[in-house]
């Protein structure tokens, strides 16, 4: 790791001033991810603040019938507590069945948000990346990209959003609270808070320098029966090769989301609609426009499949 | 006994000073190519572990796993990948099981750190360290420490109700299924392929607890 300065913040105030104040500084809460990156120095700030004492470690009710997440709460908390498993069945699979018991004993909400993407080639700071690098070029267009993007990337990144958490709050429609250091605050719904890699792929979401995710908020439970399904090369502990998060009623309408083949957590509202008429039709809506490589055509195709699989789940 | 022990201090004596002779010779052609580093901060950081109040000043990089290793000598904790992927180095943290490569030693003021010599020692074993050596949980040892610290959580989650990837109903109590114990394992890896002589080991402290 590069030489960092440290400091423990006291006050979501006082972490967010700091952030603006300080270069190349960075907001640290589990660290599972940063300070992966950190020791391969993909990741090298110059000061590190520490957002733990921070206290929005707590799951509360909203006004709005909807649930009020902390920055902090870790994942196995979020997955456990009783109103999520209950409720929100959706983003409790989602969680855990991402990473081991370990990690999520440590990861954050917040932090589960920003984390980077695993393409080998964002990994090996030996080969040009445009999301590491910006200008270098991307080796992942005409390497190996079997894990990565089909739909939703550029010329210049196939990178995937990696996460599972995500794309249940976006099935969920989230949406992100933050604090910036003027002390105002924003709140960005989950389906504008990562961004498409354009011309700019080192940029993964619309937070600006210094602002701080406090809180992830749910609205009111949608009832129907709640699936996350996962598809990956082991049974456990890997990244999905495609995920699909859906919310199923009993009439056969509902909504859908998918991980692991796009730079963000993939919906399209316009698909849900499609529901009831079956997978191949709501898919060839989701993937309009695809363009996946010869490594990652597959993917199209598992899309499809495992939708399939998970509105046969549903019906039951 | 004492031979062992003997044999354990100079070894690691021995690989101290090679490191060291490595780093003197290195030094000059180094100072000379580039200019000088900046100096790495430190802080003070004062936690317990294994029930003893320890203070240490370290460098803001140390991980929680250096310092138990390389500050505190408590070297049962192991280092495997450091990178979070195969959990030799998990240790609880105020009862939680964490990848002790994946968190730094200043991020834990205050914390209570339990490693495998606060589990247990050969004289008094934690049951958890009983069962595996009964049922045979491990070939080459290297990922052990980190299995059982893993193991003991584990019971734990269960119990207070945490669900896994192979919870069929979230709404129900999980139990100490062997699908349930093998899921929630994931994150320690034992390339002796241990895995079935730690399942029973596991499974034997969960009907004996339970």
């Amino acid at each position: 790791m590069k030489p960092f300065t440290y400091q423990r913040a006291k006050t979501p105030a006082e972490a967010a001033t700091a952030a603006a104040r300080t270069p190349n500084a960075k907001f640290i809460a589990g660290g599972t991810n940063l300070l992966d990156l950190m020791k391969l120095q993909i990741e090298a700030p110059a000061h590190l603040i520490d957002v733990n004492a921070l206290k929005l470690d707590k799951i509360e009710d909203s006004n709005d019938g909807g649930l009020r997440i902390g920055a902090l709460v870790t994942n196995t908390n979020l997955a456990a507590d009783a109103r999520v498993r209950r409720d929100y069945g959706v983003l409790s699979r989602a969680i855990v069945a991402g990473a081991s018991g370990q990690l999520r004993n440590k990861a954050t909400t917040a932090g589960n948000l920003l984390q980077r993407t695993r393409c080998p080639y964002f990994y090996d700071t030996n080969q040009p990346c445009n999301k590491r690098q910006p200008g270098t070029g991307c080796s992942a267009i005409g390497g190996y990209s079997r894990q990565l993007a089909v739909i939703g990337t550029s010329d210049a990144c196939i990178a995937t959003y990696p996460g599972d958490m995500a794309v249940a709050l976006r099935l969920l429609d989230a949406t992100v609270q933050t604090v910036n250091p003027e002390g105002v605050a924003r709140t960005i719904p989950i389906a504008d808070f990562h961004r498409l890699p354009g011309n700019t792929p080192h940029i993964d979401t619309v937070l600006q320098r210094g602002e701080l995710i406090t809180a992830v908020t749910l609205p009111k439970p949608l009832g129907g029966t709640h699936i996350y399904r996962k598809v990956r090369d082991r049974a456990s502990y890997a990244f999905a090769l495609v995920s699909v998060a859906a919310v199923v009623q009993p009439d056969g309408t509902g909504r859908v989301a998918v991980g692991g083949i796009a730079p963000k957590p993939w919906r399209v509202e316009a698909a849900d609609a499609d529901l009831p008429r079956g997978a191949k039709a709501v898919t060839a809506k989701l993937l309009a426009g695809a363009r996946p490589t010869e490594d990652n055509a597959f993917k199209v195709t598992l899309v499809e499949r495992t939708l399939g699989a998970v509105l046969a789940e549903a019906k039951g | 006994m004492s031979d062992s022990g003997e044999f354990e201090v100079s070894r690691r004596g021995l690989l101290g000073a090679g490191a060291a002779s490595v780093a003197v010779t290195a030094v000059p052609v180094g100072a000379a190519a580039q200019a000088p580093a900046p100096v790495p901060a430190t802080t003070k950081l004062g936690f317990v572990v294994n029930g003893k109040r320890r203070t240490l000043q370290v460098d803001t990089r140390t991980t929680l796993l250096d310092a138990l290793r390389e500050n505190l000598q408590l070297t049962g904790t192991k280092k495997g990948c450091d990178h979070g992927q195969c959990g030799a180095c998990t240790v609880l943290v105020d009862g939680v099981r964490i990848n002790s490569c994946l968190s730094l030693a200043v991020m834990h003021e205050g914390d209570k750190i339990t490693t495998i010599e606060g589990l247990g020692q050969p004289d008094k074993l934690h049951p958890m360290q009983a069962a595996f050596i009964k049922h045979d949980g491990y070939q080459c040892g290297y990922c052990t420490p980190g299995q059982i610290c893993s193991a003991v959580a584990v019971l734990g989650e269960i119990k207070a109700g945490v669900p896994s990837h192979v919870t069929a109903d979230l709404t129900a109590r999980p139990t100490a299924s062997n699908d349930e114990m093998r899921e929630r394992m994931s994150g320690n890896i034992c390339r002796c392929g241990a895995y079935s002589n730690i399942l029973e080991a596991m499974t034997d402290v969960a009907e004996t607890v339970a």
